[in-house]
């Protein structure tokens, strides 16, 4: 594995006396999709408002490319390339793609008179680096047209353009169809070939599996399990897994459930 | 199932060999481009053609002399003036109802530098400057006090009127000496019997539309009218950019202020007070839906023109002025149903 291009070390964030998070280590290397899982209240979210800079710590400590770094902020979670894309609310749907890639960062000349031009070549390249080309849509193509899983697309190619080193990608596939997911992971694929890394947030084990190189579990606010993908024979195993920490005493019945759904 | 039927999940956006290297616009030629990319102002444009055509089949003596062109493009620039703009505030998803009473205080401060025996061009930039400021006070009050703008701009439109009206109580300004200043030569006199104002009318309304579609400003309008959250989170200062689209119809207003007095050399204390729905009917008119994020500069244009052509032309028809509200209404209502057919809103 590359270069490590973020590391959480033993964070904790409480709000009042309720932890939210008691402890957690993360890391995230160059060129890898590391799967984050976990239920509802696990702390997804508030890991990912930690890594966004949004929310500080409690206490831990946050390296980035193995240096600690003091003073953590959204200013330098974007310095250190992370950007993250949320399902909804992310893209102006009345927009096109260019409009969309550029938003708040447009080409601009002479007196902030558009480089259209500029825009399309440089949209146009962004796109095929993720592997987001067809002969339906052009970077003028209104987002609203697109599909759930293209959509995904603009968000990641507009991260990318903010030069972006890691893509949390917070459940980006939660509200999608099978076709739509398949798309979504082409995409994901295509930004791990170029080098950059993706921190891949689902609740759902099936959306995760095939994607990750590296698997976490969270739940209640710790780290439950961290396996490489080699390790874990099939998202079954996970299944069983999650079951047993979510219902240690065992619920009668349940893991039967699981084995006829896999059949 | 059969192999057909499965969703390809290696491919998803079909084969390499089926994805094109380079792009050009979906259509393949580029009349069918532009008519996609223009069909609300089209629309608009269609709709203006045959209303004049009906006008000109019920009276074709009145419709093809050059007095009846010529009074519309007399007044027609004074709505243009404030219609642009208003493009932009309706996109960024506001709207601004004290563009009035902007156009009487601008044009007023106008009328004083004037009459006080000033250069008219220092009149201009006085009333520019007030046109400027005025806007800036209904935007601050709008987005800074986070009140709704619809009814904010209202109170401000009556608020300005009645300042304009105590202090003048009622009487109007004739500015006599204006028809012999240089001023008046190159904004609003004639050039081969065309009124000159249109000349720089259009000039607006072209630099607007590229101010709309080729311009950060007008890139950030469109995307916080569309998703503030969004444009927020890229670092798009909303506030700032609602602020901007209010000044810019404050410099409009003003614009249009010193034009409708320039015409009439006479400011009266109700200058602008006509234009309030004419204007806001050309917006919606010419194709800027309500919920803002897109719009047209040209189609509200175009609209301005249809709107002004509606009164002259009820009555040069041969109808009477009763007839000018119901045609306003019919062409209001009709205009609505086709961009409704055309405009998809996509969420």
């Amino acid at each position: 594995m590359g270069e490590r291009i973020i590391e959480l070390r033993d964070i904790k964030k409480s709000y009042g006396q309720v932890y939210a998070l008691g402890g957690v280590n993360l890391s995230v290397d160059r060129g890898e999709v590391v799967g984050l899982i976990g239920d509802n209240g696990a702390g997804k979210s508030t890991l990912i408002k930690i890594l966004s800079g949004v929310v500080k710590p409690t206490s831990g400590e946050i390296l980035v490319r193995g240096k600690a770094v003091s003073g953590w902020s959204a200013a330098r979670s974007r310095e250190a390339g992370i950007e993250t894309v949320f399902q909804d609310r992310a893209l102006a749907v009345q927009q096109t793609i260019v409009r969309n890639i550029f938003m708040g960062r447009e080409l601009t000349g002479f007196m902030g008179w558009l480089k259209v031009g500029k825009e399309i070549e440089e949209a146009s390249r962004l796109m095929r680096e993720i592997g987001f080309t067809s002969k339906v849509f052009t970077p003028h193509s209104i987002v609203g047209q697109l599909s759930g899983g293209e959509r995904q697309g603009v968000a990641i190619a507009r991260a990318i353009y903010k030069q972006a080193e890691l893509i949390i990608l917070d459940e980006p596939t939660t509200a999608l169809s099978l076709t739509e997911t398949a798309k979504v992971f082409h995409f994901v694929r295509q930004v791990r070939a170029s080098g950059r890394s993706i921190l891949f947030i689902g609740h759902n084990i099936h959306h995760v599996f095939d994607i990750a190189d590296r698997f976490v579990v969270l739940d209640r606010g710790k780290v439950a399990l961290t396996a490489d993908r080699s390790e874990v024979k099939s998202a079954d195993d996970l299944i069983d897994f999650m079951e047993d920490i979510a219902h240690p005493d065992g619920l009668p019945g349940l893991h039967e459930d699981a084995e006829q759904r896999a059949q | 199932m059969s192999k057909a039927m499965e969703p390809d999940l290696q491919t998803p956006l079909g084969r390499a060999s089926d994805q094109i290297k380079d792009w050009s616009h979906p259509s393949d030629n580029w009349l069918r481009g532009f008519i996609l990319d223009n069909r609300a102002s089209l629309g608009t444009l269609a709709v203006f053609i045959v209303m004049m055509a009906v006008f000109m089949i019920a009276n074709p003596t009145v419709f093809t002399t050059w007095y009846l062109y010529s009074s519309v493009l007399t007044t027609l620039p004074v709505a243009l003036f404030v219609v642009v703009p208003l493009v932009f505030v309706v996109t960024c998803g506001e709207i601004d109802l004290s563009f009035p009473a902007t156009m009487g205080f601008a044009s007023w401060v106008f009328a004083i530098v004037v009459q006080a025996g000033y250069d008219p061009f220092l009149g201009i930039a006085a009333a520019l400057v007030t046109g400027t400021l005025l806007g800036f006070l209904v935007g601050s009050l709008v987005v800074y006090g986070g009140l709704s703008s619809l009814i904010a701009t209202l109170g401000m439109n009556f608020l300005l009127r009645g300042l304009i009206q105590i202090i003048n109580e009622g009487k109007s300004t004739a500015l006599t000496g204006l028809a012999d200043s240089p001023a008046y030569k190159i904004f609003s006199s004639q050039f081969f019997g065309i009124p000159v104002q249109i000349f720089w009318a259009i000039a607006f309304v072209v630099f607007s539309a590229l101010l709309y579609n080729r311009h950060r400003f007008g890139a950030q309008v469109k995307v916080v009218g569309d998703n503030p959250d969004s444009a927020r989170q890229m670092g798009i200062d909303v506030k700032r950019v609602r602020v901007k689209v209010f000044v810019f119809t404050g410099i409009g207003a003003a614009i249009a202020g010193t034009f409708s007095v320039m015409i009439n050399f006479t400011w009266w204390p109700t200058a602008g007070d006509g234009y309030l729905l004419p204007v806001l009917a050309s917006v919606f008119v010419g194709g800027t839906p309500t919920w803002g994020g897109i719009g047209t500069v040209v189609g509200g244009a175009i609209g301005a023109v249809t709107v002004s052509f509606i009164q002259t032309g009820v009555v040069a028809a041969g109808l009477s002025g009763f007839y000018v509200q119901f045609f306003n209404g019919l062409i209001i209502i009709l205009s609505l149903l086709g961009h409704k057919w055309n405009q998809a809103r996509y969420r």
